[in-house]
């Protein structure tokens, strides 16, 4: 594995977390429950201290001396290495929650490995205290999926459509690249098929006791990974990134 | 406008802050169910490291004393001083007892 | 008033009086419910409403630290709310009723958040000067009369202490940074300064409900000396940080031993508190629509509750033999 290969592992790790939690923290304050809203921006925040976590050490593989910030603000969407899922706009709160499922089951699988058996001790620092996070954000959105699923008729209909729409969503965490076999074959990441595996298991466990009907579809959306995203990144970046890049001499 | 749906129900949180403690009341909150109780009180309730177990009990199977009762309830235990253990005077060789 | 009462109120003033609690089954006066449900939903609204313009910038803080503090402070705004509403919630109201009257304008707010939040350095005035002002109205609450508030209150001015720390750090680097920065702080300062005061509420003269409050010990010092008291505090902080006060009438008076400020606009005021200030309609629709889309969410989790719940009763019936 190259040390570019390696830089590019840290920041798709970072870049996931990182806008995921953007897109939560649009919910604070527009929750469905005070409660939930206070649950979300938890989420919210853990995965904000995952992203800073994984962008330093993005930096600090990169050399150049750059920063959280600097990753965080100074680079397109082009050079995202986000997965599309979490780029996806929040729509209602069962597609948020369907979202942050289908994530957090793909993310437990991957922070435990990395917390467990990742020849990365930086990132394994970062991931031993993630996992805790995600074991519990991952029970939070299954929750959340039970209760919309055998909730009422309503709530059935339409969560079981954000499961159908995000869907082709999740195939892009599986499909692995050049990056992702190197990073395998040196320990620093999980075999992908495995994930897809234990992935699968997972999501479907939950979604049969959620009275929810798994989607068919094999079709996968892909690109966020090498940096071809959605419409929708470009305009949450724009937003996120206003300030430093409007006054990229301050200090805040 | 007005919310036709029933309200979730009220539970009392109590939190234990430390091990070898007592669970404390701290506050109450609305889940729909025992589970969500517990999850919403960690994060309400244990924000800042206040906690390392949960109570949860919903409001409605609490049953609290009447507070016209306060005098016949505890009143009664203001004279057993006795029961008190600054109430026996020891020589100070054994006053740590 | 029958005698039964007139025993019972007296009881009640007396107790009061000599600073004990009162509890939720303990007798009170339906004037001191009634007030005390006015004020402790008025105090959750203002926390709920008040997420809202520091809200509008979480997804724009400049720096990764910065949102997340950002983030975590709007959160324990809504916990507040929350503390504050179960507090409200012991009186015998529900919270579906208190928000019902948030939501149909009936209910009040404070009326500092229907001011919008226009520049990063909002951030840090609203936390150094809003949640300063708070801070002031706050601390006496922790010894109220009634209980649960009392409780709620500790809670509450426990955390706070970090918001208006972190919003003086904002103003602060602000201050000291480029000149944009200073300039948005200056603008920042300018727009929050007369609202804070405004905090306090009408002078103690215009005061409608302050003497009963302070005979009940729900209240501890009139708005005015508490505005004083704000002022004098805040003006050192001002000038530490080399920001002007927008007030040519701020001065120390020696005799005084306090800070002479100018006239507040108290037509401002009522206009704001009616519903004309320049955010009211954004802040109540913000509101309305969370509570209205998260409807069939809320019916979801109850159905499901539900069923669980005749589900588990179901599976431990016996068996017919």
């Amino acid at each position: 594995m190259t040390a570019e290969q390696h830089f590019q592992v840290a920041l798709r790790l970072g870049d996931d977390a990182m806008i995921l939690g953007q897109r939560l923290a649009e919910w604070c304050g527009h929750g469905p429950v005070l409660e939930e809203d206070i649950a979300m921006s938890n989420i919210a925040l853990d995965l904000l201290g995952q992203a800073r976590g994984y962008y330093s050490r993005a930096g600090a593989l990169e050399g150049l001396g750059r920063d959280e910030d600097q990753l965080a603000f100074f680079r397109t969407d082009q050079e995202y290495r986000n997965h599309l899922l979490v780029e996806r706009p929040n729509g209602h709160f069962g597609d948020t929650m369907v979202r942050q499922f289908l994530f957090d089951a793909f993310s437990l699988e991957r922070t435990q490995f990395l917390a467990n058996q990742t020849v990365d001790e930086d990132m394994a620092a970062v991931a031993a205290k993630a996992v805790k996070e995600v074991r519990y954000h991952f029970s939070h959105s299954s929750q959340w999926m039970l209760r919309l699923g055998d909730g009422t008729e309503e709530s059935h209909r339409k969560v079981q459509q954000s499961l159908d729409d995000l869907w082709p969503y999740a195939g892009e965490f599986f499909v692995a690249d050049d990056i992702d076999e190197a990073a395998s074959l040196a320990g620093l990441l999980p075999d992908l098929s495995h994930v897809a595996h234990a992935w699968h298991a997972r999501v479907s466990e939950v979604l049969i006791q959620a009275t929810l009907q798994k989607p068919t579809t094999t079709w996968s959306q892909r690109g966020g990974k090498h940096g071809i995203h959605s419409e929708h990144l470009g305009f949450l970046l724009a937003e996120m990134q206003v300030l430093p890049r409007t006054y990229p001499d301050a200090a805040w | 406008m007005s919310t036709s749906a029933k309200e979730w129900p009220l539970w009392e949180i109590f939190v234990r802050s430390r091990q070898g403690l007592g669970h404390k009341h701290v506050g109450s909150l609305h889940a729909a169910d025992a589970e969500m109780a517990i999850t919403n009180a960690r994060d309400v309730y244990t924000r800042r490291q206040e906690g390392v177990s949960i109570w949860v009990v919903p409001a409605s199977a609490i049953t609290a004393s009447s507070p016209d009762d306060k005098e016949p309830l505890f009143d009664p235990a203001n004279d057993k001083v006795y029961r008190h253990p600054t109430f026996y005077k020891l020589p100070d060789e054994v006053n740590h007892m | 008033m029958s005698p039964v009462e007139m025993n019972l109120e007296a009881r009640f003033e007396a107790y009061v009086a000599d600073e004990k609690k009162i509890e939720p089954k303990d007798w009170m006066p339906d004037a001191y419910r009634k007030t005390l449900i006015r004020q402790i939903s008025q105090h959750a609204h203002s926390e709920i409403v008040g997420m809202l313009p520091e809200g509008n910038w979480i997804t724009r803080a400049p720096s990764l630290k910065r949102k997340s503090i950002l983030l975590a402070k709007v959160q324990d705004e809504a916990g507040h709310g929350l503390y504050l509403y179960s507090a409200c919630e012991t009186l015998g109201v529900s919270r579906d009723e208190l928000l019902d009257d948030l939501h149909s304008g009936k209910a009040k707010y404070s009326s500092i958040f229907n001011y919008p939040t226009l520049n990063w350095a909002d951030m840090g005035a609203i936390g150094w000067l809003v949640d300063g002002a708070a801070i002031m109205n706050q601390v006496p609450l922790c010894k109220c009369s009634y209980g649960p508030y009392a409780r709620a209150m500790v809670r509450v001015c426990k955390e706070e202490s970090f918001h208006q720390r972190q919003g003086f750090q904002i103003m602060l680097t602000m201050a000291q940074g480029t000149a944009d920065q200073r300039a948005m702080a200056q603008d920042a300062l300018n727009r929050w300064w007369w609202p804070s005061l405004m905090m306090f509420g009408p002078s103690d003269a215009e005061s409608p409900h302050s003497a009963q409050s302070m005979k009940w010990n729900i209240k501890r010092f009139s708005n005015d000396e508490l505005r004083q008291k704000f002022v004098d505090m805040t003006v050192p902080q001002a000038e530490l940080l080399g920001l002007t006060i927008p007030d040519p009438d701020l001065r120390w008076n020696e005799e005084r031993g306090h800070h002479d400020f100018g006239p507040i606009d108290w037509t401002e005021f009522q206009e704001v508190v009616q519903g004309n200030g320049p955010c009211n309609k954004e802040r109540l629709a913000a509101r309305r629509s969370a509570h209205e889309r998260g409807a069939w969410v809320r019916e979801a989790a109850a159905a499901y509750a539900e069923k669980q719940a005749q589900r588990k009763t179901s599976s431990t019936e016996p068996h017919a033999a």
